[in-house]
């Protein structure tokens, strides 16, 4: 059995592994732990949209809430039925197209990537030419600008209210479908030429110019590839929480998404799955702290919202004692577990 | 009514022109865009509301309370979370910067709970004085003579002194300074002192004008004087104060003059920002940093 075929065999028997996981998830776990499960598909989804984006391009972008909130609206919007559109919209008669349009979900979520890949592209051409933290800045300003057009474009998106009751088709089923397109290409995107190139120009730009690279096409490239999955992300996220509004698509969101990226390893794609896992199981595990614990006969009263300066304090000891992250730039791969004895031998 | 307009736009201006001078004097330094300075303008404005309800000083004392406190601040960030990554890549810092701005907002709302406060002012600051049909604030005058009192002080000190002197090489080079027997750190734990004692004249100023604190007050103010920064031309202090002074007249004079965009305010300084990214990188007075090859 050659190295190509018992690989194939191990992702086949993985992927089973995860799919009896999920048959067994829904029927034995209970709602919260479900839906920490959900979130952890999502989350990583996130992730390794941001690291294609910043880990493997080397673009600092802080956009990816305005992309999320664009696959979120874009998906609750093909979602909902005709009748709940009209009797929600409150503040004013939601707009024509808008009001009848509908698709199933799998397309609903194609097409929330695409807007927001569609946008990303948008941004890009003009945004791209600015390096380092400039590109950050504004592409925080276009996050900000995105919410704030969210927030007044209320015959579409229903202002600051947010929409509602947005069907709930995001099971385990679909977000680890999903989880896996992203992954599957993500890997192959990676280890193609095409993702050389994005590490070339990440590792010096100057130096894969001269080598007649056209950087600011694969940077454009790269970017509206990251939104698309960003927007992905946004849409099944918007699916699983069922509701929605302008203000949840903060600079806040975006920090999350980055920590699990920078946790897991920038430019790592096993890391940005690994950061995923951890830090969401961590963010919930810390819930404990905002409820009252009883030790024998003491309670220590709960503090609200400990938890997020515990998590904060966890982001900056992780970029001051272990900046890397979990897994630096190294992958785990079938090749790297299987071929240890062989390392420094003859690789192919 | 132009007049009202106009005085509120140089307040509005002064503020952020202040914020922007840390924001500039930092990233001129260090090369880095320091997230936690909004939060030291939110810290400027608590300082003054305990040092007045909790501890019962007056107010004067209470102003001075706040600025050592928050200049104290600063510089504890920049000594934990900034210098260790000194040499790490520079983004490594950035991260840090947004992480320590999201445990200032978090640790504030655990410590001061959410609720907003009010803070105590003084009669004289707010009894609206009349001319003819021109109803202004003192404070309306009071804050922009402030901030020019403060920003002629503070281009004393970077072009007068010693250190002003240290800083303005650090700027340009810091490691062949540091091999010139310059202090490095400490002029740089004195610009983040500086630079937060600005932040919370301006964090006072603000919580007089717009007399309810809360702990993300600092999120939007801090944004757009990064922009009113990088608008001016990062680096350059006279930039800051500039591009604080035309982000206030935009904000102020579009909602005056077309209410149905007073929606899209917040969204104002983000377009200045990409129109100016995009057309001039440096801003209006920066100077070209060169990328070293």
């Amino acid at each position: 059995m050659n190295r190509k075929t018992r690989n194939l065999a191990l992702t086949g028997i993985a992927i089973a592994l995860l799919a009896f996981f999920i048959w067994w998830a829904q029927g034995n776990l209970d709602g919260y732990k479900i839906q920490v499960t959900n979130l952890v598909a999502v989350n990583a989804i996130l992730a390794l949209s941001l690291n294609l984006i910043y880990g493997f391009t080397g673009m600092f972008s802080l956009g990816h809430a305005g992309f999320m909130a664009l696959g979120a609206y874009v998906n609750a919007l093909l979602t909902l039925t005709q009748d709940q559109k009209t009797t929600m919209w409150i503040l004013d008669p939601i707009a024509w197209p808008f009001s009848v349009m509908h698709a199933p979900f799998f397309l609903s979520v194609v097409c929330a990537g695409l807007v927001a890949a569609f946008v990303a592209l948008l941004i890009a051409i003009p945004v791209l030419r600015l390096g380092g933290d400039y590109l950050g800045i504004a592409t925080l300003g276009f996050a900000e600008i995105i919410r704030v057009v969210l927030t007044n474009l209320s015959s579409i998106t229903n202002g600051a209210l947010g929409i509602k009751g947005i069907p709930g088709h995001a099971n385990l089923w679909w977000n680890y479908g999903w989880f896996l397109i992203t992954l599957f290409f993500m890997i192959r995107l990676i280890n193609s030429n095409f993702g050389s190139v994005l590490k070339a120009i990440r590792d010096d730009e100057i130096a894969a110019k001269n080598m007649g690279i056209n950087t600011f096409f694969y940077k454009v490239v790269s970017f509206t590839v990251g939104a698309f999955f960003a927007g992905v992300g946004g849409a099944l996220m918007g699916s699983l929480t069922t509701t929605i509004d302008p203000k949840m698509f903060s600079f806040a969101l975006t920090f999350n998404v980055l920590m699990f990226t920078v946790a897991g390893g920038l430019g790592s794609i096993t890391g940005s799955v690994i950061g995923s896992i951890v830090i969401t199981v961590l963010l919930e595990w810390l819930r404990i702290v905002e409820n009252p614990v009883t030790i024998g006969s003491f309670e220590i009263p709960g503090i609200p919202g400990m938890r997020m300066v515990l998590f904060s304090l966890a982001l900056i000891l992780i970029i001051l004692f272990r900046r890397e992250g979990i897994m630096g730039m190294k992958e785990i791969t079938w090749d790297g577990i299987f071929d240890r004895s062989k390392r420094g031998g003859k690789s192919e | 009514m132009f007049v009202q307009h106009f005085f509120n736009a140089l307040t509005l201006g002064s503020l952020y022109g202040l914020i922007a001078i840390g924001y500039t004097m930092v990233y001129g330094i260090l090369r880095l865009i320091n997230f936690a300075h909004g939060d030291m303008f939110m810290l400027g404005a608590y300082f003054v509301f305990f040092a007045t309800t909790l501890w019962a000083l007056p107010w004067s004392l209470a102003v001075v309370v706040a600025i050592i406190g928050t200049a104290l601040c600063g510089v504890l960030v920049d000594r934990m979370a900034y210098r260790p990554l000194r040499d790490a890549p520079r983004i490594s810092a950035l991260i840090s910067a947004i992480g320590v701005s999201f445990f200032i907002q978090n640790l504030s709302l655990v410590l001061f709970t959410g609720l907003p406060r009010a803070v105590m002012r003084p009669d004289w600051l707010v009894n609206v004085i009349k001319f003819g049909d021109i109803r202004i604030l003192p404070l309306a005058i009071i804050v922009p003579i402030v901030t020019a009192a403060l920003v002629a002080s503070l281009l004393w000190v970077i072009y007068r002194t010693k250190p002003g002197l240290a800083m303005r090489a650090i700027s340009k080079d810091i490691e062949t300074t540091r091999l010139m027997g310059v202090p490095v750190d400490k002029v740089i734990a004195m610009t983040f002192a500086i630079g937060s004692a600005l932040a919370a004249a301006s964090g006072i100023m603000w919580a007089l004008r717009y007399p309810q604190i809360n702990p993300f007050m600092g999120l939007v103010p801090g944004n757009k004087a990064f922009i009113a920064a990088v608008f001016g031309g990062i680096g350059s202090i006279q930039g800051a104060v500039v591009g604080g002074m035309i982000l206030g007249f935009i904000e102020i004079m579009v909602v005056a003059f077309f209410p149905g965009l007073s929606g899209y305010r917040d969204a104002f300084a983000f377009i200045l920002l990409i129109v100016i990214l995009l057309m001039k990188p440096t801003g209006l007075m920066g100077e070209k940093l060169e990328d070293k090859i």
